[in-house]
Parts: C-alpha cells; structure tokens; sequence
C-alpha cells in the first residue's frame, strides 16, 4: 500500500480490538490463527458495523467452527463489545501474554475468565476504575470444586509395549468391506483406468490387466467406560488402554461414565499420554463416585448414540454392571443402544471365577441387550484386555 | 444475476423465495456469496439447510447442482468418470488409422470428450452454479479430503488431463446432520453456520409461507405445542418440517383448534420415535395442549 492510499477500514478502534478478542478466543480454546483473524476482518468490511447482531453473527461465521464454540463466543462477545474498557483490558492482558493454555475444561463461562485474566492473578483493583473482568472471574468460585485423579503416566518403553499390545486387538467384525477400490494383484475386478494408463506405455496395447479390490477397513469404535467407585482398581489399566486404542486406531471416540456422561475422544487423541490423562481429569468431574449406568446410556443415545455410532460403529462397554441406581431405566437405554450399532460388545471385569453367574440387577437388565458378553477374570495387564476383546466371540447363552 | 449487497437484502432475496430467515442466517449467507466462501450449515434434521441452497439457486437463478452424500461415495460418482469403453474403442480406430505416434494417442485417450461429468465436476464448468453438498457426514473421510481442493481453489486436478478451475466459482453450500463429525480441515474453508430451530415467531411467518390454507388460531396453537415441545426430554425433537407435516394433517382432518385426543391420532407426523409418541401420548399431551392454547393466545 501506498501512503497516498485511504487507510483501511477498522485501522481505528475496530482493528487492534478485533485481533485482541481474536487472541481472547484462541486463549478459551478456539483453534484460531492469523488467517482467520483476517477472514474476520474482511467480513466486517462486508457488514453493517453499526449493528450488532450483524457483526456478531459475521464474526460467528468467521470464527467458529464447531456448534460447541457458540457459546463460548457468544460470551466472549458479550463481554468484550460490552465495555470498551474491558476491551482494551482484555487486549493488554492478551499481549502481555505469551503463554498458550493448554488445560481447556470445559465450561464456558470459566474459560472465557480464564482467558480474559491470562495465567496471572487478577490485577488488583484499582479504587476509581473497579476492572470489569471480576464479575466473571465470580463465577470461577461458584463452580462445583471437581475431584480430579491423578495417574501415574507411562514411561516411553511402557507406552511402546502398550502400543505392541493394542496392535495385536482386533475385534469380532474388524474387517468390513467398504465401497471403495484399490489396485491389488489379487482383486477380483478389473482396474479399466489403471489397465488404460498402464497401455499408454505399449502404444494402446493391452499386455496385462490390472486389478482392483474392496479396501477393508475396520469400523468406528465407541468406548463407554466406567470408572466409578467399584471401576477404580481399573481406572489406571483402562485409560491406558484408551489412551493406546484411541492413538493406535482410526476413527474411535471414547466416553467415560459415573453419575454423569463425558464425551473424553479429543483429550485422549493427545498423542502424549501425560497431557492426555491430564485433560481427561479436568474434563471427568465424577471420578471414583456412584454409577447410575442408565442414565449415562440414556444420555449417549439422545445426546451422541446419532453422531457417533454411524457408518456400523461397534460399542464396546466397559462396566462391572453395578448400578446405583438399581438398574432403574437400564434395559431401555441398553436395548436402544443395541438397535442403534452393529454390535454391542459388554466387557465386565467383575468376574473373579468361571462359574459366575450376573447378579446384580444392573448386570442382569443389561445381559439380554448386548450382542456379546466378555468377561475379564483377571485384569491386571493391558496384555489381558486385548486378548480378552481379540478371542472368537463366546457362544451365546439362551435369553 | 447479481448477489445482494447488504444483509438485509440477502434476507429479502431469501424471503422472496419463501425462505423465512433470521439475522443471524442472512448474515452468513451474505458473507459466504460476498466473500466467495463455502457456507458449511450444521444443524438438527428438517431445520431447512438443504432449502437455503435451493432457494440461493432459484433466485439468483443459477443451476443448483446436487450431490447427495453417502457411505462409499467416491470419485467417479461425485466428480468425474472415464469412459473406458468409448476409450477402448478409440484405440481400436486409432489401430485401423495407423497411428503409431504414442503421444498423440495418449492425448486423444484422455481428452475431455471421454469424461463423463459428474456433480463436482459439472459444478465447475458450464453455467455458474449452487453446488449443494448434501449431508456431508454421511460421507467418510476419505471423500471429505477430496473436496479441500474443490472448496479452496474451486478446482479439480485430473491425473490424466490437468487441472481443471472454475470459470465462474460456484456457490458452495454444504449441509451436516452431526451424524459424524466433519473434519475440522473443511470447517476451516468454510463459513460456519448453526441452523437452529426457529423461534415462535419465526416458525410461525414459515408455517404461513409453507402451508397457507391453515387457519390462524390452529397454526398459532400448532406453533406454541411445538415450541413447548422442543422444550422437553424427547430423543427426536420435531423441525420445523414436521410442524409444516402436522399442521397440514391437522387442517386435512378439518381441525379449527387442538384437542387432546385429536393430537395424540395424529403425534406421528410430529414425533417419529414410538418411545417419544408413547410418552407423550395421554396426559402429558392434555398438559401441553393445554398450556399450548394460553401461549397461543400471545402469538394471535
């Protein structure tokens, strides 16, 4: 640009504010970079700034991605177009720091505080100008105090056997055929294009065919794991477990259940074990608590069962059967999970001896839902777990 | 035709095609043709997210180009094809003729005459064009990764034959129903957009444009049920398509207002889960009919 030129559009009040709630954004955990700060920019150029709800819904559509950052923003935009102080208080904290945040629980009124306060204790308040941020830095408090667990992460040589093991999981119906081809000596079907291309070489004559087959692949996987109270002996065994499936295995989204359902797929796709485990205890707020396993399955059919268990997911279900709640809803929740995968695989670690029979009536009113019961008699190895899950599937018991 | 200039103008455009849509839509509609960038619309099922592309097609009167996702979609039913056979037979005359120049042959083999054209391909050239990608997550993702070319440089690259740009970019529009979630590399190239479900007003302006011949203390009533409705614990919330559905059925069964029993024989154009029907039907559908004809009363 040429001095002589007209300055751009917001190089007044509009641009530094607009990368300062960019950066806001991207320390709540929108995964925002440079490129966007300027598609944001440009869509304002394209809009009527006066009006507000304009300019938030452009920024919306620029920034966000995901239907689950709406809220976030909506409160980061809020704040920040509420007060031009706290605006420009918020661009200087975001400028002074430097830092990325990695932790991101989830709720989104904290992390909007977070972020606007940077990894600092909030500046003390200056007597003539109260800072606008400790209305939302309340709300921090009001947050139920969240029991976090700790685990012993794994040394690398521990992950590289874990790695080992988990390649050796495979479960009943791994191998589904897809639609699509490759090029294979062995395929049944001829490769027209490739034979063509190959034929350009001899002069449009066609020495040999080429083949294509159907690509395998295994399907999506869905863990529902329990760790309540009866679950924690386990805990530590189970996560890395998920830990190596969830890196090891394409297309696989894992949820822990107590009292309460939390989808933990993208902090355990965190190829560094240690990050991971230290992710999911923030995301997890009812470690070692009761088990209510009805309401959890009630809640993955209504609220992931349609998002995750598409393209014939098989379900693996990680729990000892033990209800709070005295199975109250469970058969339901179980039946509908069953109609709506491929297949429902119950991996119960409770039984201790061959001859068990389920008791309890979680286990019970879960028995006549699952396609395949698996039972682990001795889980103290990941070794265990995979051998448990890859053998033939048991002959089915009559209902 | 020429694309609106201001987003109240895009609302307009929309609504002169029946398309009754909020702020917060016609803004990002106006952003995805000002800035020439695909509009990825996400939302619950019958929200209208296919509807916005036809309407875009139909008044701005371009083609609209449909693909339809499923599992397995691949290449030569989304974007282009070969024609073996014709190709085959090319190489025959070419034999007859004599032609021993192999170059030549090979161009003569892969020129566009043997490309049988589908949707993405047919999108690019031609007349410009609404592609409408319909519900992308039905799709898996090593289909997804095709389309960053398409969405990025509205492009296709053809091993054989070059690359292919559109003249005129087409209008992108691509709908998700969250049965899986689509890769965050699409979402980046495009223009985000949650279709919600309409408020009562909304719905009802939609309900209006969509059924006319419903009279106006039933659609109010319809309307308030159905917001109500949404408001409760069921696993298939209605859309706005089955309000449209049920109001018509209702009007069909000569319906002035709704009455309990009336509701519960005609719950499934409304709810398509038998454990939802169930658990409304009764008294819990006497509780809402009742609260729906207060909450009517507002909107009349």
């Amino acid at each position: 640009m040429t001095p002589g030129d007209a300055p751009p559009p917001f190089a007044g009040a509009l641009g530094p504010n607009l990368l300062a709630f960019v950066r806001l954004l991207r320390r709540a955990g929108l995964p925002l970079g440079p490129a966007d700060a300027m598609e944001a920019s440009r869509a304002l150029t394209l809009l009527d700034i006066a009006s507000r709800r304009q300019v938030q819904a452009g920024l919306r559509a620029t920034l966000v991605r995901r239907h689950d950052q709406e809220e976030v923003f909506d409160q980061a935009f809020a704040l920040f177009w509420r007060d031009p102080e706290a605006a420009k208080h918020a661009a200087a904290m975001a400028l002074m720091d430097g830092v990325k945040d990695t932790s991101r629980p989830p709720p989104a009124s904290r992390r909007v505080a977070e972020a606007l306060q940077g990894d600092r204790p909030p500046p003390p308040p200056k007597v003539e100008e109260p800072p606008p941020l400790l209305e939302v830095a309340m709300t921090v408090s009001e947050r139920e105090r969240l029991m976090q667990m700790d685990f012993e992460a794994m040394g690398a040589l521990e992950i590289a056997a874990a790695k080992q093991e988990i390649r050796k999981l495979h479960l009943p119906l791994d191998e589904r055929p897809t639609r699509r081809f490759m090029t294979h000596p062995a395929g049944a079907r001829i490769d027209l294009r490739a034979t063509l291309r190959e034929s350009m070489r001899t002069g449009g004559e066609i020495l040999g065919l080429s083949h294509k087959r159907r690509v395998q692949r295994p399907p999506p996987l869905v863990v529902l794991c329990d760790i309540s109270g009866s679950m924690a002996r386990y805990a530590q065994i189970l996560l890395h477990f998920l830990h190596a499936v969830a890196n090891e295995r394409d297309r696989v989204s894992t949820f822990l259940f107590g009292t309460r359902l939390s989808n933990v797929t993208r902090a355990l796709k965190n190829h560094d074990a240690e990050v991971a485990f230290e992710m999911v205890s923030h995301l997890v707020p009812d470690w070692s608590g009761g088990t209510r396993i009805g309401d959890a399955l009630e809640t993955f059919n209504r609220d992931w069962g349609r998002r995750v268990l598409g393209q014939g997911a098989v379900v693996l279900l990680i729990t000892d059967g033990l209800d709070r709640q005295g199975a109250a809803g469970l058969g339901e929740a179980a039946a509908r999970l069953q109609r709506s995968c491929r297949r429902l695989i119950w991996l119960n670690p409770l039984l201790r001896w061959e001859g068990f029979q389920p008791k309890s009536q979680g286990a019970r009113a879960l028995m006549p839902h699952v396609h395949e019961h698996r039972p682990v008699h001795n889980l103290n190895a990941l070794r265990d777990l995979v051998a448990s899950l890859s053998s033939p599937p048991p002959r089915r018991s009559p209902r | 035709m020429s694309f609106p200039r201001t987003v109240e103008a895009t609302r307009q455009l929309l609504a002169a095609g029946g398309y009754v849509a909020d702020t917060a839509l016609a803004t990002s509609v106006h952003l995805a043709l000002a800035m020439g960038r695909p509009l990825f619309l996400e939302g619950e099922p019958g929200t209208g997210k296919t509807e916005i592309a036809k309407v875009l097609a139909q008044q701005l009167d371009r083609r609209l180009v449909r693909l339809q996702c499923y599992d397995g979609l691949d290449l030569a039913a989304a974007a282009y094809e070969w024609d073996h056979a014709r190709q085959l037979m090319e190489i025959r005359l070419a034999e007859t003729a004599g032609v021993t120049d192999r170059e030549r042959l090979s161009d003569d083999l892969y020129d566009r005459r043997f490309l049988t054209e589908r949707p993405l391909l047919s999108a690019l050239t031609g007349t410009p064009a609404v592609l409408l990608i319909d519900e992308l997550d039905r799709a898996d993702e090593p289909f997804e990764a095709f389309l960053l070319e398409i969405l990025a440089d509205f492009q296709i690259t053809i091993p054989e034959l070059g690359t292919i740009k559109a003249e005129t970019p087409p209008i992108v529009v691509i709908t998700s129903n969250r049965t899986r979630e689509v890769h965050d590399a699409i979402r980046r190239r495009c223009l985000y957009h949650w279709v919600d479900y309409p408020d009562a007003a909304r719905e009802r302006a939609i309900l209006r444009l969509r059924a006319p011949g419903v009279p106006e203390l039933l659609s109010a009533q319809v309307i308030a049920f159905v917001q109500k409705l949404r408001a409760g614990d069921y696993f298939k919330l209605p859309g706005v398509a089955e309000t449209i559905d049920w109001a018509q059925a209702l009007t069909a069964l000569d319906a002035h207002e709704l009455e309990p029993e009336l509701v519960d024989d005609t719950l499934g154009a409304l709810l398509k889960y038998q454990d939802d029907i169930a658990r409304l039907r009764g008294a819990e559908t006497a509780k809402l009919v009742a609260e729906a004809k207060i909450a009517a009363t507002r909107l009349l």
